[in-house]
């Protein structure tokens, strides 16, 4: 069976979880933009876990947990969300087909190793991606994934292993979509609440694996990896620090730019002209990060074992640290006194 | 980065299939959007990451083709899975996966067990019997 398509407005995103909820809240009468849902959501973080391997290799982030930015914007903006995970897949399948039905487009998440649209290159086990689904033909749903650059259509066989990967995080053939949205929302309140926590998460967890302090913790052990690891580990471990930084949905700079234009963004929204001069000095600070990255790269294509080269990267890395301990430090204090 | 510093370097690895999304500066100091086919030290890494992708497939074909492992291993590589998670899409212990993996337990797995794995795969049962003979790249 088929129904009538929802006319659903897909605007290409950097980022996945915040272009679903831009996408979605812009549909339910919500317009806000991709770097506004990642401010209000607090998704800026820095965090790097040695001991959590994937494939072997520590796992460092740019940004908070998948799913947390949606349920801080949510939170924050007074949005009633509906969301469901199902044990059973004919249950989540009926679940999505029942609200497709009723005019309703869904959030989902999904498995990127899965989605035969997406570029086979970039298809790895990476289980926390968000698309919507805004109706369904024959066989085949609509989807506006929010990294392409236009909808496409999945077959439902496909969708439904891309619901139930395994690994971590299982999506358990996770959905959602918002319930009801208020009429008068005090922005202002949502943009300090937002950086608060941001600059807290950034500046005040005491521990070194959280925050610029983390990103300190990285560089030290970045310095000594020719030695600890060797040669080839330690490129890898490079290329996947670049990989996390700059693949699809980070926006280059591992979310530093996406954060800053929402400096921007809000200190023209709620007047405050300092928002806009700490804006400008992320995006510093995110050219150095960018700097990083292409210096992390030629390492990486010489396979050098070069001890000083690291070192270099090392250097950069305590740069971006101090930076950002300048900006969040400033963004921390200055917030309270509006 | 200046909208006009928003990297655009293909290659042949992504075939002109990446459009990202990207936010840099105009000339005024606006915050805008602008599409990056690519960014050289991104195109480093995906290769690299690759790279150990297909040296495994590579690996594990040469010991199947040996006799000394089932195909399972084989395919297990061309997924991108280890033990833990072909496990976890078999709902089975690792220990038993494992056990798949010696060529001669692999000839007495039921046909049950056989299609289970070839749906894991999305292959039919006839290839999950027969590993290709010649290179295999993703």
């Amino acid at each position: 069976m088929s129904i009538a398509p929802i006319s659903f407005e897909h605007h290409q995103s950097a980022h996945c979880e915040n272009g679903v909820i831009s996408n979605l809240f812009r549909y339910n009468g919500l317009p806000i933009s991709e770097p506004m849902a990642f401010g209000l959501g607090s998704g800026l973080f820095f965090t790097h876990l040695p001991f959590l391997k994937v494939n072997g290799i520590p796992g460092t982030s740019y940004r908070i947990w998948p799913g947390l930015i949606f349920k801080r914007v949510s939170k924050s903006l007074g949005i009633e969300m509906y969301s469901e995970s199902f044990r059973n897949q004919q249950k989540a399948k009926d679940a999505l087909d029942s609200a497709l039905d009723k005019g309703i487009p869904v959030g989902l998440v999904t498995s990127v190793f899965y989605l035969p649209y997406l570029p086979a290159v970039f298809r790895f086990h990476f289980n926390a991606h968000n698309i919507v689904v805004y109706g369904r033909e024959c066989d085949n749903y609509l989807v506006s994934d929010p990294v392409m650059g236009a909808v496409t259509t999945i077959h439902k066989d496909d969708l439904m292993r891309a619901r139930y990967a395994k690994g971590v995080p299982e999506p358990n053939g996770k959905m959602y979509y918002p319930t009801h949205i208020p009429q008068n929302i005090d922005f202002k309140k949502a943009i300090i609440k937002g950086i608060s926590k941001t600059a807290s998460d950034m500046t005040e967890i005491p521990l070194p694996i959280f925050g610029t302090k983390a990103i300190r913790y990285l560089a030290k052990k970045l310095k000594n990896y020719p030695a600890d690891l060797g040669d080839r580990k330690a490129t890898l471990y490079l290329g996947n620090l670049i990989r996390m930084q700059e693949e699809i949905g980070t926006g280059g700079a591992g979310f530093r730019f996406i954060y800053a234009a929402f400096l921007q963004e809000a200190g023209k929204l709620i007047n405050q002209e300092w928002l806009i001069e700490q804006s400008v000095a992320l995006t510093k600070t995110g050219d150095l990060w960018r700097d990083f990255a292409f210096k992390a790269g030629r390492i990486c294509k010489n396979r050098s074992t070069d001890g000083t080269s690291y070192k270099e990267l090392s250097e950069i890395l305590i740069e971006c640290s101090y930076q950002e301990d300048k900006i969040f430090g400033e963004l921390h204090k200055q917030i309270k006194k509006i | 980065m200046k909208k006009n510093e928003v990297p655009q370097d293909g290659n042949n690895l992504v075939k002109g299939e990446s459009n990202w999304m990207n936010y840099a500066v105009d000339q005024n100091g606006e915050y805008v959007q602008e599409i990056s086919i690519g960014w050289e030290p991104e195109n480093i890494a995906l290769e690299q990451a690759w790279e150990v992708v297909n040296e495994k497939i590579n690996e594990a074909q040469k010991k199947v083709l040996a006799g000394q492992l089932s195909p399972i291993a084989f395919y297990m590589e061309v997924n991108i899975m280890d033990i833990p998670l072909l496990a976890n899409y078999m709902d089975k212990y690792q220990w038993q996966v494992r056990r798949h993996l010696q060529p001669d337990i692999f000839k007495q797995l039921s046909e049950e067990t056989l299609d289970k794995y070839a749906y894991v795969f999305k292959i039919s049962r006839t290839e999950l019997m027969n590993v290709p003979t010649n290179k295999n790249t993703k």
